[in-house]
């Protein structure tokens, strides 16, 4: 079976394509770098996503934060759920940890904000 | 009990309020949208015409060269900005020349002022960007342009000012005669007493008379189709640009406003729908198509910032029906162009006809026809500004990037007679959100600041009133 | 006031700028900024992706600015807040407002301009139909759901396919919201491929090319949009036709440099980019007046600006010092398929970065610069998209006082 992909891991998008037998990657064409090519593998196999969001703080204001690693794409949603339920204390600094355990990973702040 | 209920808070009841202001008189205006200008007023060309078109010895014709010589004073009275910018009507061919002769003839037997033929050679002389194929125009220095819901929200402002009250969202459902005037109810069962009624609603005052028992007049509704482009854009002419008249009205004239956009329109459609303010994309093609034939520059059309659709109130009779029935009823209906031009000679004209059905008028102690300019501050020197900023720093702080508007201003807006409840409210009375972005930057902020002055969630800002609500809810997943 | 330097602007180009002058020697200078923090509309920029041509990794849009502010503040550049900018004059005074210091002038030995851009309006469209609300640009819905932490609606038409537009249907979608569909006029999208992938593909929201919307209903608040099918000069097709039951309309329907101040002081713009005419050190054709960011012609990536600011942090710390550029003049021209370079005039005799756009979807091409016939470079291009800014380098050798260089693409 043959897929065809658009690399997300840069701006410049490449489109690839991907000949799998089963659920294993045989080749993959079309990607400008390494990344690339580990980008395809991971997508056919099991796509993941970096998740960007916002928490809701004590004083009712959000706060930008992200996952600090990629996750499951199947697991974006329950991660959204998480982070929906999450409130966070202020101040909070720009990297402090937000979520401790998410999906296996952390969800951490992307800005800083005072109380 | 009012002495007087003038149903209707457009430019033409707004006028009437003012005038009846100055005396003693206890006076209500009922409107039955939420804001004040939101009818005919609001979306129509905001032009004040000299006074040539209507026919000689109408209503129209006398209203409209005595509110043209009354508008200057008014203006500055309310603090509006009016800009006497003179008008062209131009023509292409020798049948327009015939038509404008006609009505040179015609302003002149009307009274208007400085009225002159001009060849092809003066009107480039005069407007540059004309196209060639005019080869003649119509000259009227008198013209002059005016923001029409300006003029109604300071003439509304200064009549509460002076003591009018305005009952908002008051749409009228039934009016009964009483033994000394009039019960007015409202849909919802609130009624309103008063001696005398003044009929300014529009496109609706001929369903305002039926419920008075005035069966005589009808009013049809005529869509106006405008676009409006971006201030970059308002040198293309200094004069108001009208083509030479059809049996359909003005046709698509190209103008500056008195805020320096252009403004091109309207089209002119008769209806049946008395809501209907959709605009259309053959009409906005006409507009388009017309205007470009008036320049020889290609009309920007990318600069445009917006467009809207107003719908004029077309009387059965092809004059203004001002008239009183029952002795204590007054129409003033079919207000159609030159309506917004001859609104203070209609105001004066009312109040004649009020006094001789037995309102007696005594000048109010304590009356101002002044209202504070709402532009004053945009228009002060740095030192000025600094001292009232030093008073009020919200005044420095500028939340309307593309029109300059400062917090300061929105506040006033929101705290000054009528004061304004919703984002197009703001809009209106500072421009916030009227420049290039529309509201893009400023539209949160302006939310913010409603919210915070009515202590009320941003969940209930609305756009303007009713469903028109800006957020549905929080984010987070309380979205039900 | 007086300063040697003033920086309009402290987003990402203008914290670049200074930093760049700072280095350059600069001292006495200032940022200006309309907003109550640093970082511009990075700030709302929640999403990751930005910094990997910088950094080498990818940062949020928050991240990204933090890194620039975090310098700022250790340098100890100052700037002022909440601070906005009226008027420029040709002779390099400032005017400005805030409610601290009340309306006030500054005199500048060089200014950069550095505002950013804003979105193209509904307005600009004349879509017919009512005009209810929840109708937003993408922006604003960013601001509303990003910065303030509210849904403005929750069943979403997009028109445009920019890439806020894109990033605002994944980010509605992870909130709750339905994305209906994303409408794109042209017959491809001007947002980046990855962001058709990861923020549509991802979440099944269909794709419309060569659509658009023709009508707007709903009185008070947005009932629903009539979407067609465009044909190839963009006319909406008789009978394609179909109604959408939604909420909100955003709008991602293109940038707009925000040049009013560039045009107080008389600054000369091109109008393809609608920022102003530059030499490779981004200085205007005023001395003293430089641009760059969004406000100069509008980039797809935030790294691309800050390499562009640092440019002109460079150029105006050497405009200050009193150094005397090279008396060359070299304008670049363009076939139209090539919609516009920056810079569009060359000063100085050495190798210059020069950065394009073209004007529409070319593949396997090659892109060809020449002088008098002859060609100085030429490049092999697979593809060029108008959504993607390109770049060549034109060497020092090829440049010769009064001569042009023509840029084209060959083979389309």
């Amino acid at each position: 079976m043959e897929r065809e992909l658009t690399c997300i891991i840069c701006p410049r998008g490449c489109r690839m394509k991907v000949a799998l037998e089963g659920k294993e990657v045989v080749s993959v064409e079309g990607n400008a770098c390494p990344r690339g090519k580990t980008y395809a593998v991971t997508e056919c196999t099991n796509p993941h996503r970096t998740v960007t969001s916002t928490v809701r703080c004590e004083d009712g204001s959000v706060l930008p934060v992200k996952t600090e690693t990629t996750i499951a794409k199947a697991d974006m949603e329950k991660c959204m759920r998480e982070i929906n339920a999450a409130v966070a204390k202020l101040p909070v600094s720009i990297g402090d940890v937000i979520l401790s355990d998410v999906c296996g990973t952390r969800v951490i702040a992307t800005a800083n904000k005072n109380a | 009990m009012f002495d007087v209920a003038i149903i209707g808070g457009g430019v033409v009841g707004g006028m009437i309020a003012r005038t009846l202001s100055a005396y003693n008189l206890h006076i209500c205006i009922l409107e039955k949208e939420r804001d004040v200008a939101m009818g005919a007023t609001k979306a129509n060309s905001a032009i004040v015409h000299a006074g040539f078109d209507a026919k000689e010895g109408s209503l129209k014709a006398r209203l409209n060269v005595r509110g043209s010589e009354m508008m200057e004073q008014v203006t500055r009275e309310l603090g509006v900005k009016y800009r006497r910018n003179g008008s062209l009507v131009i023509g292409f061919n020798g049948e327009d020349k015939k038509h404008l002769e006609e009505l040179l003839v015609r302003g002149n037997e009307n009274g208007v002022k400085g009225l002159r033929l001009l060849d092809r050679d003066e009107v480039q002389a005069l407007e540059p960007n004309i196209s060639e194929s005019v080869t003649c125009a119509l000259h009227a220095p008198t013209g002059a342009i005016v923001c029409p819901y300006e003029l109604c929200i300071a003439a509304i402002g200064n009549a509460m000012d002076n003591g009018a009250a305005l009952y908002r969202d008051f749409a009228v459902s039934s009016i009964k005669r009483t033994e000394n005037g009039y019960e007015i109810s409202r849909y919802n069962g609130e009624t309103v007493f008063a001696r005398y009624i003044v009929n300014a609603a529009g496109v609706f005052a001929d369903e305002i008379a039926r419920m008075a028992g005035d069966f005589s007049f009808s009013i049809h509704p005529r869509r106006g189709e405008y676009v409006l482009l971006d201030k970059e854009c308002g040198g293309t002419v200094s004069h108001t640009i009208f083509r030479t008249p059809s049996k359909m009205g003005k046709g698509i004239l190209v103008s500056p406003t008195v805020d320096n956009n252009l403004l091109l329109g309207p089209t002119s459609v008769d209806m049946e729908d008395k809501e209907e303010k959709e605009t259309t994309a053959e009409g906005l093609a006409l507009v388009m198509r017309e205007a470009s034939e008036n320049l020889k520059i290609p009309v920007p059309f990318g600069k445009s910032i917006t467009s809207f659709c107003g719908l004029r109130a077309v009387g059965n009779t092809g004059d203004f029906i001002i008239n009183v029935h029952d002795g204590r009823f007054v129409n003033v209906a079919g207000i159609e162009s030159p309506g917004l031009s001859a609104s203070p000679a209609i105001a004066e004209y009312v109040l004649g006809l009020l006094t001789k059905h037995g309102l007696c008028l005594e000048k109010k102690a304590d009356y101002n026809p002044i209202r504070e300019p709402k532009h004053a501050f945009r228009e002060a020197s740095i030192e000025e500004k600094n001292a009232i900023i030093e008073k009020d720093p919200t005044y420095g702080r500028i939340i309307c990037r593309c029109e300059q508007v400062t917090e300061g201003e929105i506040l006033d807006a929101i705290r000054s007679n009528p004061t304004a409840l919703d984002i197009d409210g703001v809009k209106r009375r500072t421009r916030s959100g009227m420049g290039r972005c529309q509201g893009g930057f400023c539209g949160p902020y302006v939310m913010e600041l409603l919210a915070r002055e009515y202590g009320t969630s941003m969940e209930c800002v609305t756009k303007m009133g009713g469903g028109s609500v800006m957020v549905v809810g929080k984010t987070k997943g309380d979205l039900s | 006031m007086k300063k040697d330097l003033v920086i309009i602007g402290g987003g990402p180009a203008g914290m670049s700028a200074a930093i760049a002058a700072y280095e350059a020697g600069v001292r006495d200078m200032l940022i200006l900024e309309r907003d109550g923090a640093l970082g511009g509309i990075l700030q709302q920029c929640i999403h990751n992706g930005f910094g990997l041509h910088k950094f080498g990794e990818e940062l949020t849009g928050p991240e990204y600015a933090w890194r620039y502010e975090k310098q700022v503040k250790e340098l100890g550049i100052p700037y002022k807040l909440c601070t906005m900018v009226l008027s420029v004059s040709e002779d390099k005074v400032i005017t400005a407002t805030n409610p601290q210091d009340g309306v006030f002038e500054i005199e500048a030995k060089a200014i950069i301009l550095a505002m950013g851009c804003r979105e193209r309006p509904k307005g600009a469209l004349n879509i017919a139909g009512e005009r209810p609300a929840g109708i937003y640009s993408a922006g604003m819905a960013q601001k509303l759901v990003n910065m303030m932490g509210y849904m403005p609606g929750k069943d979403v038409v997009i028109l445009g396919s920019g890439d806020i537009g894109l990033i605002m249907a994944r980010r509605m979608t992870l909130e709750g919201a339905k994305v209906h569909a994303v409408c794109e006029l042209m017959p491809y999208s001007g947002g980046l491929a990855r962001n058709i992938e990861q923020c549509l593909n991802d979440f099944g929201i269909p794709l419309k090319l060569s659509h658009t919307v023709v009508k707007i209903h709903g009185k008070e608040r947005l009932s629903g949009v009539t979407i067609a099918k465009v044909d190839e000069r963009r006319r909406p097709i008789e009978g394609t036709e179909e109604y959408i039951p939604c909420d909100t309309l955003l709008l991602s329907v293109g940038l707009i440099p925000e040049n009013e101040l560039s045009k107080t002081a008389g600054v000369s713009l091109d109008r393809m980019t609608n920022g102003a005419v530059v030499d490779q050190d981004r200085e205007t054709e005023i001395p003293g007046i430089f641009s760059c960011g969004n406000v100069l012609h509008v980039h797809d990536l935030v790294d691309y600006v800050s390499e562009e600011a640092e440019i002109a942090g460079l150029g105006a710390a050497a405009y200050i010092a009193g150094e005397e550029k090279k008396e060359i003049s070299v304008f670049l021209r363009t076939d139209g398929k090539i919609r516009y370079t920056v810079p569009q005039r060359i000063t100085a005799e050495k190798d210059v970065r020069v950065y394009f756009r073209v004007a529409d979807v070319y593949r396997d091409v090659t892109v060809k610069v020449s002088c008098d016939g002859g060609t100085v470079l030429s490049k092999k291009k697979q593809k060029l998209a108008p959504g993607e800014m390109e770049c060549v380098t034109v060497p020092a050798s090829a440049l010769e006082d009064g001569r042009e260089l023509y840029f084209e693409v060959e083979g389309a």
